[in-house]
């Protein structure tokens, strides 16, 4: 269970590991109490390490479940309805704030070269180039930790469009998945690749093991694509996030890889990197065209959600890049310092 | 050896997408080989091959291409020939 990192997040801890059934309806009026008070305080949603930390614990019970709560409150109503005004008021950021190009005509060469045109301008923080020749190996650390709140369950949250999707979007999909999924064969699933590298430097790979570590915004970059892949409304924007990013991976894949040999790691490391320069490059052709435009050409009011999924994703991992670069240009650790140390983190 | 990696009897026919201003995109039952004669060993089922010289995987894509602006021309039918 991720820790609590405030009052609505120790609400939802509290209700998942309830064993008393008369206390609940106190517990249930307690959390949406709490909630309705963050959402109304909150500054930022992005940034919120509060409800970030407790959208991403009841997000976990949709994947692997957590240790010590009962799999069927993933469907309870009280905690379906923290989602659900968590969800409000995170995608009307997104909707305010992300930064949207003009809306290509539906279709696979409009919508490809929008999409191509989009994440080639992009100009983000360049985390790939700081990994390639300046970071040390504790910011290399840092860098794993950070991504392994996703990577370790890389290619999950696109896959809840599969069933969402129909003909060419969703034939590409699968595509992409499989190759994601090693084509079927465990050792070649690109999460258990990640899972290798991290254990390379002496990290544990253990899914949610540094959740506690990281701040809010690489919840906030995970949450992104569950909230997207979790809701049929939403498939055009998890369609554009899985575009977005495929097209910007193989590029920064290979600077990741060169760093992580500079410092002296050698293949079994950077084979995770390696293998997704050249994955990424196909995967990429297939998001932008077959996924990305072929959904437009069979449903043409959705251009305008492929494009939001796209810029988002571009604008919710620039954020998280941001973090990166301005604590270690600071000459500081990116990670939480006030949150419970995982054992081992330092070894 | 050369041979072992396409089952006798597959019915997958070979397709190559033409990306715009990108790669090749290879799919179904196909093996690369050297100027030698060898296999390329392939990592994966569809494959992107690159087309625009820069690729540090050659013969695959490593999406170079986006970084030095690589275009290509509009995919259309061949005009008939000019009498």
């Amino acid at each position: 269970m991720p820790a609590a990192r405030g009052p609505v997040s120790s609400a939802l801890c509290t209700l998942l590991t309830n064993r008393d059934p008369a206390a609940e309806p106190g517990l249930v009026t307690g959390l949406q109490a709490s909630v309705q008070t963050a959402l109304h305080d909150a500054d930022d949603i992005l940034h919120d390490e509060d409800l970030q930390a407790a959208l991403f614990t009841a997000y976990e019970l949709r994947y692997s479940g957590l240790a010590g709560v009962d799999d069927s409150l993933e469907w309870d109503p009280a905690v379906l309805a923290l989602c659900a005004a968590i969800e409000l008021c995170f995608e009307q950021a997104l909707r305010d704030r992300v930064p949207m190009p003009p809306l290509p005509a539906p279709g696979i060469d409009t919508v490809a070269a929008a999409l191509f045109e989009l994440t080639g301008s992009d100009s983000g923080p360049s985390v790939s180039r700081y990994l390639a020749k300046k970071a040390t190996d504790a910011q290399a650390r840092e860098f794993l930790i950070h991504r392994s709140v996703y990577q370790l369950k890389e290619a999950d949250p696109h896959s809840w469009a599969i069933p969402r999707l129909r003909g060419r979007a969703k034939a590409a999909l699968v595509e992409i998945q499989a190759d994601e999924y090693g084509g079927g064969r465990l050792a070649k699933m690109h999460s258990e690749l990640f899972a290798r590298t991290m254990r390379g430097l002496g990290l544990d790979a253990s899914n949610g093991h540094y959740v506690d570590v990281v701040p809010a915004i690489v919840l906030a970059s995970s949450n992104l694509m569950t909230m997207f892949g979790t809701h049929r409304r939403l498939r055009g924007a998890i369609a554009g996030h899985l575009a977005a990013f495929e097209m910007t991976s193989s590029l920064p894949n290979r600077q990741y890889g060169n760093g992580f040999r500079r410092l002296g790691y050698d293949q079994a490391v950077t084979h995770y990197f390696d293998e997704h320069v050249e994955a990424d490059a196909v995967h990429e052709q297939i998001a932008a065209r077959d996924l990305a435009g072929g959904l437009t050409e069979d449903e043409p009011e959705l251009v305008e959600d492929v494009v939001f999924g796209a810029a988002a994703c571009l604008f919710v991992d620039g954020l998280a890049g941001t973090a990166l670069l301005s604590a270690w240009t600071a000459g500081e650790s990116a990670l939480r310092s006030d949150a419970p140390e995982p054992v081992g983190l330092r070894s | 050896m050369s041979a072992g990696r396409i089952p006798a009897d597959s019915g997958d026919p070979v397709s190559i997408t033409a990306c715009p201003n990108g790669p090749l995109l290879v799919r179904g039952a196909f093996e690369i080989l050297t100027p030698a004669g060898e296999v390329v060993p392939s990592r994966r089922k569809t494959v992107a091959l690159c087309r625009c010289g820069v690729s540090t995987l050659k013969p695959f894509c490593d999406g170079s291409h986006k970084a030095i602006g690589f275009t290509t021309e509009p995919e259309s039918p061949a005009p008939p020939p000019a009498v």
